[in-house]
């Protein structure tokens, strides 16, 4: 067990090595020059030289790279024009092109905002969504099941904002019953994060509990037909140790796998969900980072999303293993 | 033994006229249509018949493990003297497993992949004896597992199917099967997904623990070989139905049917030569769905309308041999006795089919 993590970690930090390479040379090197964008209209060429020094912009791309990933780990000294060099600790991400501020310092404030959308649309939609799917497979045909098709035939089809705005015009503007969506800390104000976050969870539930409905059935309805559950009806069981300690427990962990993808992708940034309701989180710095060709914004971004997954991939690789005892660990 | 148990009133499970139909998208399939038979403690009844044949149905419903809402069952299935067709779910629940136990044709999809034998087991047992103690359950599970020549049972019990080899584990499926002591096994082609050496070392212990549990034991397979080696009855199934049911000495020796026959000449096993030609039969199995009228094997049956007979338009009856002194051996073909006596002895007993 211990090798595979050290092997699995190993691994995951040569993935995450090539892919802050790639990044970093498709942006890098993309003829679009962003001191230009910064500069505005009426600029000159040496205020942009001056700007891209400032950058550190000016060097060959190279050392930019090799500067760029010892500040990861080490961190590294900018040169500021006509004051002394900035030192930006490890793990440094550079600074924003935009305000200045250190990376680290954004990502800091960015991603507590979109883990506390993740983790509480997670618990709703892993909950309703498996549910949904677990009970439809066992009431095949019934107005039940029909209703739960349907449910997540528009849950898959309808267009996330069409919910969001159904939600905020509900609950916001027509009944008053909730502020409108904003962050608040976690350990500040419990009560208050539940209610302003409540309904970035449900859009954000919304698509996937869907999706998690219809895989749930599908695995249910699959693992039913198992030769093991009609041995396990056979010795006597009832219907309920049956579905729930047999046929539940089978059906439950290719989700397992796939939830812990999903999670691991959306803790990266939930785009869509923090770009309706405006809630500052990764998805929504990453967002505006790209039109302005905030590179080390988008670096940052790319690089913790990447880390998510990776890091999800690893875990639902561990858990496999203790809930499959076919899974060898090697 | 040459009479079969329905001579005998009063057999552990007795089945009359058992009937099962399935309404699906395509159509009604009478995938058991009309079919009787009984067998007792002690006695072994070989089921045969081509893929389809409703083998697998007509077993499943005697421990009414057919949903209702997608099945209807008609008929009689007496075990032990109580009709279970209609019982609701939590009575059939006692009846299974306790008293009718079942194996099925591959242990390694039939074992819960994710616990252990042992947690198996030990569930089989405690479902029929709530009042027993884990640590109870578990040695009569060790004990179950070392009867069935599992080595080092004690050990064993802990390991999970996959790690398991097919003939291991369709012993430790056997002993989940005879842990709360049945009086009835259905054994569904228990060795068809294993070896040859492993499958005579199976058939051996499904007869060895007969003995000692003095269980009655019904054996599917398409293996008349097998049937051959164990069983003290035989019922022959086409389509859904009964072909030919006897003695095993009745059915294999002096088969009487064109359908038993076919099933002869195309057994390797049963070839006297082994370079005679097998000759399969022709065609496949019906659709359970559209049964051809009359006799169901007509399309496919050399004798059909051999005396202009009515073999596509009506149903021939199960009717016991009336010239032969053979009490109990019963046949449901048109062609009148002494014909198929003397097409037996010219074509079928002349190609050298023996046991
Ligand atoms: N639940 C079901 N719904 C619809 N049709 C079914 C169902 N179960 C079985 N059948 C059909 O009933 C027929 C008889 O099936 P059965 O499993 O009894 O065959 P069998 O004799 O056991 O064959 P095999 O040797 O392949 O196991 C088949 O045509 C099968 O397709
Ligand atoms: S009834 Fe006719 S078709 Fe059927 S087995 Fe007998 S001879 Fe063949
Ligand atoms: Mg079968």
């Amino acid at each position: 067990m211990l090798r595979f993590i050290l092997k699995r970690s190993l691994i995951a930090i040569l993935t995450l090595w090539a892919i802050s390479s790639v990044t970093f040379f498709v942006f890098f090197a993309l003829p679009a020059n962003p001191a230009e964008t910064m500069c505005g209209k009426n600029c000159d060429v040496r205020t942009i030289a001056a700007i891209q020094k400032n950058l550190g912009m000016d060097k060959p791309l190279p050392k930019q790279y090799l500067d760029y990933h010892a500040g990861l780990f080490v961190g590294r000294d900018f040169e500021r024009q006509g004051r002394e060099a900035q030192h930006c600790p490890a793990p440094c991400l550079a600074y924003s092109f935009r305000t200045n501020e250190p990376v680290t310092s954004i990502i800091g404030r960015a991603w507590p905002v979109t883990a506390s959308i993740v983790v509480g649309g997670a618990v709703i939609w892993l909950t309703v969504g498996i549910s949904l799917g677990m009970f439809s497979a066992l009431r095949r045909g019934t107005v039940f099941d029909k209703t739960a098709i349907a449910f997540s035939l528009v849950g898959a089809s309808m267009p996330i904002y069409v919910f969001a705005i159904l939600l905020l015009a509900t609950f916001v503007f027509g009944l008053h019953l909730l502020p409108y969506p904003h962050f608040v800390g976690l350990l500040e104000d419990p009560v208050g994060w539940v209610k302003a976050l409540i309904l970035p969870w449900f859009a954000l539930a919304f698509i996937f509990a869907a999706q998690y409905a219809r895989l749930s059935r599908s695995q249910m309805l699959e693992t039913l037909s198992e030769d093991y559950i009609r041995t396990a009806r056979a010795i006597g069981l009832s219907k309920r140790t049956v579905h729930l300690k047999h046929a539940f427990r089978a059906a439950i962990t290719p989700i397992v796998t796939i939830a812990g993808i999903d999670i691991g992708g959306a803790l990266g940034g939930a785009v869509i969900t923090e770009t309706i309701f405006g809630l500052q989180g990764m998805g929504w710095y990453a967002v505006r980072a790209i039109p302005n060709l905030n590179f080390p914004v988008i670096m940052a971004t790319v690089l913790v999303a990447a880390f998510f997954l990776v890091a999800a991939n690893v875990i639902v690789d561990c858990l496999y293993a203790v809930i499959d005892p076919r899974v060898k660990l090697n | 033994m040459t009479t079969p148990q329905t001579a005998h009133g009063g057999a552990y499970l007795q089945v009359r006229d058992l009937r099962v139909q399935f309404s699906t998208e395509d159509g009604v399939v009478r995938a058991v249509d009309g079919v009787s038979f009984s067998v007792d403690r002690g006695q072994t009844l070989g089921i045969v018949g081509e893929s389809g044949s409703g083998k697998s149905v007509s077993s499943l419903a005697v421990l009414g493990l057919h949903d209702p809402k997608k099945s209807r069952i008609s008929g009689e299935i007496l075990v032990n003297g109580r009709n279970v067709v209609g019982l609701d779910d939590n009575e059939l629940r006692k009846l299974r497993g306790r008293d009718v136990a079942m194996i099925f044709q591959d242990p390694l999809s039939s074992l819960h992949p994710y616990y252990t034998i042992g947690k198996q087991i030990v569930a089989a047992y405690r479902i029929h004896h709530p009042n027993a103690s884990k640590s109870l359950a578990r040695k009569h599970a060790i004990d179950m597992l070392g009867r069935v020549g599992i080595p080092q049972p004690a050990k064993r019990i802990d390991g999970y199917p996959h790690e398991f080899s097919g003939g291991m584990r369709q012993r430790a499926m056997i002993a989940m099967a005879l842990v709360n002591d049945p009086d009835l096994l259905i054994a569904d082609e228990p060795t068809t997904a294993l070896d040859v050496t492993v499958q005579a070392q199976i058939l051996d212990l499904i007869e060895d623990l007969q003995r000692d549990f003095n269980a009655a034991v019904i054996l599917i397979t398409h293996d008349l070989g097998v049937v051959s080696q164990i069983a003290d009855d035989v019922l022959v199934m086409y389509a859904g139905r009964v072909a030919e049911y006897g003695s095993a000495e009745q059915v294999l020796r002096q088969a009487q049917h064109p359908y038993t026959w076919g099933l002869l000449a195309s057994v390797p096993s049963l070839h006297g030569d082994a370079d005679e030609d097998l000759k399969p039969i022709k065609g496949n199995p019906p659709s359970l769905i559209n049964v051809p009228p009359g006799c169901a094997f007509h399309p496919r049956c050399r004798y059909a309308m051999l005396n202009g007979g009515p073999c596509d338009i009506e149903v021939p009856q199960l009717l016991p041999l009336l010239a032969t002194h053979e009490p109990g051996h019963t046949v449901a073909c048109h062609l009148p006795e002494r014909q198929r006596k003397s097409i037996y002895e010219q074509d079928i007993a002349a190609v050298g089919v023996a046991i």
